[in-house]
């Protein structure tokens, strides 16, 4: 990509010994996008949109992925793009689609956890900052040399290395998708079983009169809206 | 600044293939469906056969009045062709056409997964209209995109992986490099599904219940008018310009043909494309559409497990050999 290769260019515009005290582009470049990132994290977990907090997750995550382009780990970056944007996202919003997603605010989304929520988000980002500093001090990412993140060396490092939890992480997910089958055939079992595609359209439908309000005002005013409801 | 000039000239090669290629496919599509239905199609708009029909539409297009209903979400509704169109011009850069350094935008490491991934991406801006819009229509043309992407991007990857495997590399040229005439043959349930999995993700008859006309008018995009809908259609052309090429170079064997490989191996390259393009359009006449249970089915009975047997068939091989 043109931003890989322009991160390659400004690295070697600036080669030099490292040092908190002359940054060299990529740095710069690292700093502004996590800079954004962040940003846009914190608007989706505080904007009071439902749909919106989900678009800002797209951005907050492809900006994680343009730091691993940053990074040179370009097979990270792009299965970040592909897994996180492309399907965890979508899927998320065709749920919210499904169930409920009123254009405008939602004030009932609050779940009242604020505090609580804030406290377990920086004791957690304060525990991963503490280790990562501490298990990689001195580790400096040679982004001149050879790509420290290309498929191969991630294939061979994850195939080599890191076999065991790779089968154990696999394990995992074919429990959890082995439970997803169980729980939905359940509760198939218990609501007399309509087929399954006329029951999404009609919750789908049902969904649509809730959520699309038919004019300007009832979007300014979403207590009304509820009220409605 | 010699780098510049390089980059600035692929860039600009790659943006004027992406807004004639389109086109050309989509004149196509008016003359080869019409003859298929026995009409003549455009024969008044630039003289020659009506050449210049799609021209003459985008300038209907861009002389309509652009409209955001009252209800919707103004900025997503603006934002979402956008989103909708620039993940095919991102694919168009890694897509190679030739061998070596000089036919391709850019040289990617993995490929494979930058040209898949950022497909997907390209479905965002269909959600975003579809929600965007306040309209029962869109909303619902909005989920059917997103079961139908759900469903299809497994088989699509699978298979992709399949080549990778195949191929011992998940760069694009890589993989033409390693293409050998066997490879047909043994791949060939990969490419059949590849090429169907990714008409369902393009949403192209008979897989294009989300804009299913006689049910939800036209899905996610019915409130659209002017160019942001021109931005649409014009996303489902270049849709279909990057998986014929992506079929191509996966599965076709890109630039390797009987003689000419050296110097005219782009030719071997576009005819293999065109062919593809043809198919599409011919399924597009031929077909009625699916309905949205059979889509389904079709997917997760079908192709996910003929995906899975390619995976196994080419390891078997793979070791084998």
């Amino acid at each position: 990509m043109t931003l890989a290769s322009a991160a390659a260019t400004a690295s070697l515009a600036a080669s030099g010994p490292h040092g908190f005290l002359s940054p060299t582009g990529v740095e710069i470049a690292f700093l502004l996008v996590g800079l954004a990132t962040f940003g846009a994290a914190l608007v989706t977990v505080t904007t009071r949109q439902l749909v919106h907090a989900a678009l800002w997750l797209v951005v907050t995550l492809g900006g994680l992925a343009v730091e691993y382009l940053l990074l040179t780990a370009e097979f990270i970056a792009w299965v970040q793009v592909l897994i996180y944007v492309g399907s965890v996202v979508v899927l998320l919003l065709f749920g919210l689609m499904l169930t409920r997603a009123p254009i405008g605010r939602s004030p009932d989304a609050d779940s009242g956890n604020r505090w609580a929520a804030l406290t377990v988000a920086v004791a957690a980002a304060a525990a991963l900052v503490w280790v990562v500093v501490d298990a990689f001090r001195a580790t400096w990412i040679d982004l001149d040399g050879p790509a420290a993140g290309s498929t191969e060396v991630t294939g061979a490092s994850l195939f080599q290395n890191w076999v065991l939890p790779f089968e154990a992480l696999s394990v995992l997910l074919l429990a959890a998708l082995v439970g997803a089958i169980v729980l939905s055939r359940k509760a198939k079992a218990e609501s007399s079983s309509p087929p399954m595609n006329a029951r999404g359209a009609t919750q789908s439908s049902r969904s649509v009169t809730e959520s699309s309000p038919p004019g300007p005002d009832t979007r300014q005013d979403p207590a009304e809206q509820e009220g409605a409801r | 600044m010699n780098d510049a000039l390089d980059v600035a000239l692929r860039l600009l090669v790659v943006f004027v293939v992406f807004l004639t290629f389109p086109l050309i496919v989509g004149q196509t599509e008016h003359k080869v469906m019409a003859h298929m239905q026995g009409r003549l199609g455009p024969m008044y708009a630039g003289g020659f056969h009506g050449w210049a029909q799609l021209v003459a539409d985008g300038v209907k297009f861009a002389q309509k009045e652009d409209i955001v209903p009252a209800g919707a979400d103004r900025r997503i509704f603006q934002l979402a062709p956008a989103v909708a169109l620039l993940p095919y011009l991102l694919v168009l850069l890694a897509i190679p056409i030739g061998p070596g350094e000089g036919a391709v935008g850019q040289v990617l490491d993995a490929g494979v997964f930058f040209v898949l991934a950022v497909m997907g991406v390209g479905v965002l801006g269909s959600l975003m209209a579809g929600w965007a819009s306040a309209n029962k229509f869109s909303l619902l043309g909005g989920l059917r995109t997103a079961a139908q992407l759900l469903a299809y991007e497994l088989p699509m990857l699978l298979t992709a992986a399949s080549v990778a495997m195949a191929a011992g590399t998940v760069s694009l040229p890589g993989i033409v490099d390693a293409f050998e005439w066997w490879w047909l043959p043994w791949q060939i349930v990969g490419a059949i599904v590849f090429f169907v999995a990714g008409l369902a993700e393009l949403q192209r008859p008979p897989f294009d219940m989300p804009v299913a006309d006689s049910e939800i008018i036209f899905g996610a995009y019915t409130e659209y008018t002017g160019l942001r809908f021109a931005l649409f259609l014009l996303a489902e052309y270049a849709g279909i310009v990057v998986l014929c090429g992506l079929t191509t170079v996966l599965f076709l064997g890109g630039w390797h043909g009987p003689w000419g490989a050296d110097g005219l191996g782009w030719v071997w390259t576009l005819l293999k494309a065109a062919v593809l393009a043809f198919v599409v359009i011919w399924l597009r006449v031929t077909y009625p559409r699916l309905r949205e249970d059979q889509l389904q089915k079709l997917s997760w009975t079908l192709l996910v497990p003929l995906s899975l047997a390619q995976i196994a068939l080419t390891g078997v091989v793979k070791v084998v050999i």
